[in-house]
């Protein structure tokens, strides 16, 4: 064995595949070739972020959150109150909801450090409850259940005006979706995603190896808040509006469900789950509008019953 | 006590663990000179993993302190402990389990020397990192299983890769707790070699059951019995203690003193 | 304020038989299941679909609410849950998020949406005030017909728990459930009958409640936090801890909606965050027990 093996061996899981670079051209290829998809593709590049970044804290650190909504949530009132009150250049905007996401998931990150896996759900919940509460509340700053609407952005670069059938906002998600993907790649094939993998897989050893636990999780929740608040600002620039749906509970739900079905642990899980997740909700409401959360609901409980890694291997499904 | 004369590397002095009301640990005091082969024995549910626990953090003591390198540690946070040199092993195998050994060497190595948090470059990319690991690798027989996830290993090559992980921290206190328990005996050789041949100026405390072991490697013996130290001695003066053959005979019928 | 007070620990009991299902299981069985709100839901139907269409009276409705949920419960336990027991908690939360998605839209199909009216029996209509001024304490009827069912419930169980051999088993099993086995204990047995009698209290708590908490399909989502809250507060290792965690939380809910309404729940998920930080296992749980 050379000394090429294995250092072969580590840098091939960062390595980019071949199919990674044909992969994200089909998507930016997508708005032109077809654009009436072009809206969709947009709503798609938006959750694919959202759900990259709950994949850091949950497929990545082991930590199991239903209120990740609250930072996206956060990200899209930044936004929309940012665009009201200072300035409506997209760019600004974006990069101060992920400082404000970034700020509020660095305080939470310290509610999610110790207690069991119940408390941890709890507490994230609780905090989407509680931004949900306080944006109902104040809403002299937040619309109430209006919302904030009617929001005018200016051109992306100063050039690309925001167009009614999506095809500039598309290509803001997707390029957005880009660049924060690269990142959290890198990250994740990092000593320091190492670290986070050992926290996941055996607290008790990676604190035994010297590993700081705590000052590591508040690092990836931090990073993670901020990407979501991006996913969030997005949203908000790309409708021209932003309410209280932003911080609902089906939001958080319907994210773990795409993270899940795609697998998490693989970023482009978050990614292949939005798209898949995405197109069947369309699909399904257009069937049945009013049941659709049935369908959702009994496909989660099959998915359960017959196990998450077997969903993509139809050959084990009957096996015991 | 004082380590004028005798350089002790590891000292935990008065340590008292209670749960409620029953006594883990009872005022043990007991100092591990540099470069020791120290054995830790006495009978199942002695306190051995216990002070182990305490030793290493993970377990606050009711009373007592710990000092490592002359420095009092006994309020030091675990992580900070591994990073002063004290490394411990697990009894029952605590490993990555999505991880490949290489990956959890290169994951340790990387750690150790300062880069955990580096978010940036790949996790194989520093040749000094990857070199250690190979000569890790080799001198734990892990390197046919270099690529294989840790939940598939088995048995004998998780107790390797259990004490080369301690290894790559570089410690300079090295904890071993039972590092052979339940490896089949045609593993048992190849784990008894690496656990003879660490470094010489590593100081190792080594808790164990098998006696043979035991009397092969240690310089120096400590005896618990229910939570506190019954005596403590060269391998010769424990081997010939009345009291020691007491609680061991008195326990399990000697199968456990047997020796060849 | 002696009326807050009041109103409060009624609903802090009506909390509690709710909840206490969901404590036992999760310490039983540790499993996390999002969907007991559902079996809560389904009793609160069983007793408005009995007594709108066969004009069944309420009180009558209680024992069936719970036997028909229990009856629920158990086919659930033996048929979907006990497969799940060793997975991953976040399997277990999916699997109960789809099972409370499909409880939900089923009973939107089958009954519609609208929320439910129940009508109260007369006898049960009405209040007593007794004091006066500030210290006023009005007991609406029905609210003490609640506190009285639910305390006879929990003397019920905190009975069988500590008096009786199934109790024993219970508590054995939920201490350690291999050694329990291997003392011959049918822990298959005992989840279920656990399980069934958890949701079918559920159940009943539905049925008293409906009229005080609103039934219509939403009704798992819009309390399931508050039964979690019970359980992460309170604790799994017991009944009282719960019981003082749903009194807590009761009191807690009714009387910030009365005295800050524009803060309303906010200060009972902020209260919650607050303890589960100070004591990440639970208010209630004894120390270096299990939480």
């Amino acid at each position: 064995m050379t000394g090429n093996g294995a250092q072969a061996s580590l840098l091939r899981a960062s390595r980019v595949k071949k199919w990674e670079p044909v992969f994200w051209l089909l998507a930016f290829a997508v708005p032109v070739v077809m654009p009436s998809e072009a809206l969709i593709v947009n709503e798609i590049a938006i959750v694919a972020l959202f759900a990259v970044s709950l994949d850091l804290v949950l497929g990545y650190s082991g930590i199991v959150s239903l209120g990740h909504a609250a930072f996206f949530g956060l990200g899209a009132y930044t936004a929309a109150l940012f665009c009201k009150h200072v300035s409506p250049d997209p760019h600004m905007g974006l990069l101060v909801s992920m400082g404000a996401a970034a700020v509020l998931g660095f305080a939470a990150s310290f509610t999610v450090l110790r207690g069991s896996d119940l408390t941890r759900l709890m507490v994230t919940l609780g905090l989407a409850l509680i931004l949900l509460e306080l944006a109902n509340k104040f809403d002299d700053i937040t619309g109430g259940t209006d919302g904030i609407q009617g929001l005018v952005f200016s051109p992306v670069l100063g050039k690309f005006e925001f167009d009614l059938a999506g095809r500039v906002a598309s290509y803001y998600s997707l390029a957005v979706l880009l660049a924060l993907f690269i990142i959290a790649r890198r990250i994740v094939h990092s000593p320091f995603g190492a670290t986070l993998e050992a926290i996941r897989d055996n607290r008790l050893r990676a604190m035994a190896i010297g590993i700081p636990v705590h000052a590591r999780l508040i690092a990836v929740y931090t990073i993670a808040a901020a990407m979501a608040g991006a996913a969030g600002a997005l949203f908000t620039q790309t409708s021209g509006f932003s309410s209280l749906d932003v911080f609902e509970f089906h939001r958080s739900a319907d994210l773990m469900l795409m993270l899940v079905v795609g697998g998490t642990g693989w970023l482009y899980g978050g990614v292949v789950g939005a798209i898949v997740f995405k197109l069947l909700q369309d699909f399904l409401s257009s069937q049945t509008p009013q049941y659709w959360s049935f369908w959702l609901g009994l496909f989660l409980v099959v998915l359960v019953l017959v196990g998450r890694d077997r969903l993509l291997k139809p050959w084990t499904w009957f096996k015991r | 006590m004082s380590g004028i004369t005798k350089d002790i590397v590891l000292s935990a002095q008065g340590l008292v663990k209670r749960f409620g009301g029953i006594v883990a640990t009872n005022n043990v005091t007991l100092d591990l000179r540099r470069g020791a082969r120290h054995a830790l024995i006495g009978p199942n549910g002695a306190g051995k993993t216990t002070l182990v626990n305490l030793l290493t953090g993970v377990l606050a003591p009711t009373s007592g302190r710990i000092v490592l390198e002359g420095e009092d540690i006994t309020r030091l946070a675990p992580h900070k402990r591994v990073q002063r040199g004290m490394v411990r092993t697990f009894q029952i195998s605590q490993l990555f389990a999505s991880m490949t050994p290489l990956e959890t060497l290169a994951l340790v190595v990387s750690q150790h020397r300062g880069l955990g948090a580096n978010l940036w470059q790949p996790l194989g990319a520093r040749a000094d990192v990857v070199q250690r690991c190979e000569e890790l690798l080799r001198q734990f027989h892990l390197v046919e299983a270099m690529d294989v996830r840790t939940e598939h290993l088995a048995y004998g090559k998780r107790r390797l890769l259990e004490i080369a992980i301690a290894l790559a921290c570089e410690p300079r206190v090295l904890l071993l707790d039972e590092p052979v328990a339940g490896v089949p005996a045609g593993e048992r050789e190849e784990l008894l070699q690496t656990v003879a041949a660490l470094p010489a100026d590593v100081s190792v405390l080594l808790i164990e059951h098998d006696m043979d072991l035991v009397f092969s490697f240690a310089d120096r013996m400590t005896v618990l019995v229910n939570g506190g130290v019954l005596v403590e001695g060269t391998p010769d003066e424990i081997a010939r203690n009345d009291e020691v053959k007491a609680v061991y005979l008195g326990h399990d019928a000697g199968n456990e003193v047997a020796h060849g | 304020m002696l009326t807050i007070l009041f109103d409060g620990i009624a609903y802090g009991m009506l909390l509690f038989i709710l909840a206490v299902g969901l404590a036992v299981t999760m310490g039983l069985m540790n499993f996390i299941n999002l969907a007991h709100g559902a079996f809560a839901m389904v009793g609160g139907y069983i007793t408005v679909l009995l007594m709108q269409r066969a004009g069944v009276p309420f009180i009558v409705c209680l024992p069936i609410a719970f036997v028909g949920t229990a009856l629920l419960g158990a086919i659930a336990e033996r048929t979907l849950y006990r497969p799940l027991y060793r997975r991953p908690h976040l399997d277990q939360v999916l699997f109960s998020i789809g099972l409370v998605l499909m409880s939900v839209a089923a009973v939107d199909y089958f009954v519609g949406s609208t929320q439910q009216i129940l009508q109260l029996p007369d006898w049960l209509k009405g209040r007593t005030e007794i004091g006066e001024g500030a210290w006023t304490l009005g007991m609406g009827h029905y609210r003490l017909f609640i506190i009285a069912v639910c305390a006879l419930v929990t003397v019920l169980l905190q009975w069988v728990l500590s008096r009786t051999r199934f109790g024993s088993r219970l508590r054995a099993s939920v201490d350690d459930q291999r050694v329990a086995a291997g003392m011959g204990i049918n822990v298959n047995v005992v989840f279920l009958s656990t399980f069934a009698v958890g949701s079918g209290l559920a159940g009943l708590g539905g049925a008293l409640g409906s009229e005080v908490l609103g039934l219509d399909p939403t009704f798992p989502l819009k309390y399931m936090i508050y039964f979690l809250i019970v359980v992460a507060v309170g604790g799994t290792s017991s009944i009282t801890g719960p019981l003082l965690a749903a009194l807590l939380l009761g009191i807690a809910d009714v009387a910030g909606k009365y005295y800050i309404p524009k803060m309303g729940a906010f200060i009972v998920y902020t209260l919650m965050i607050a303890i589960l930080l100070w004591r990440p296992q639970g208010l209630f749980v004894r120390q270096g027990g299990k939480a």
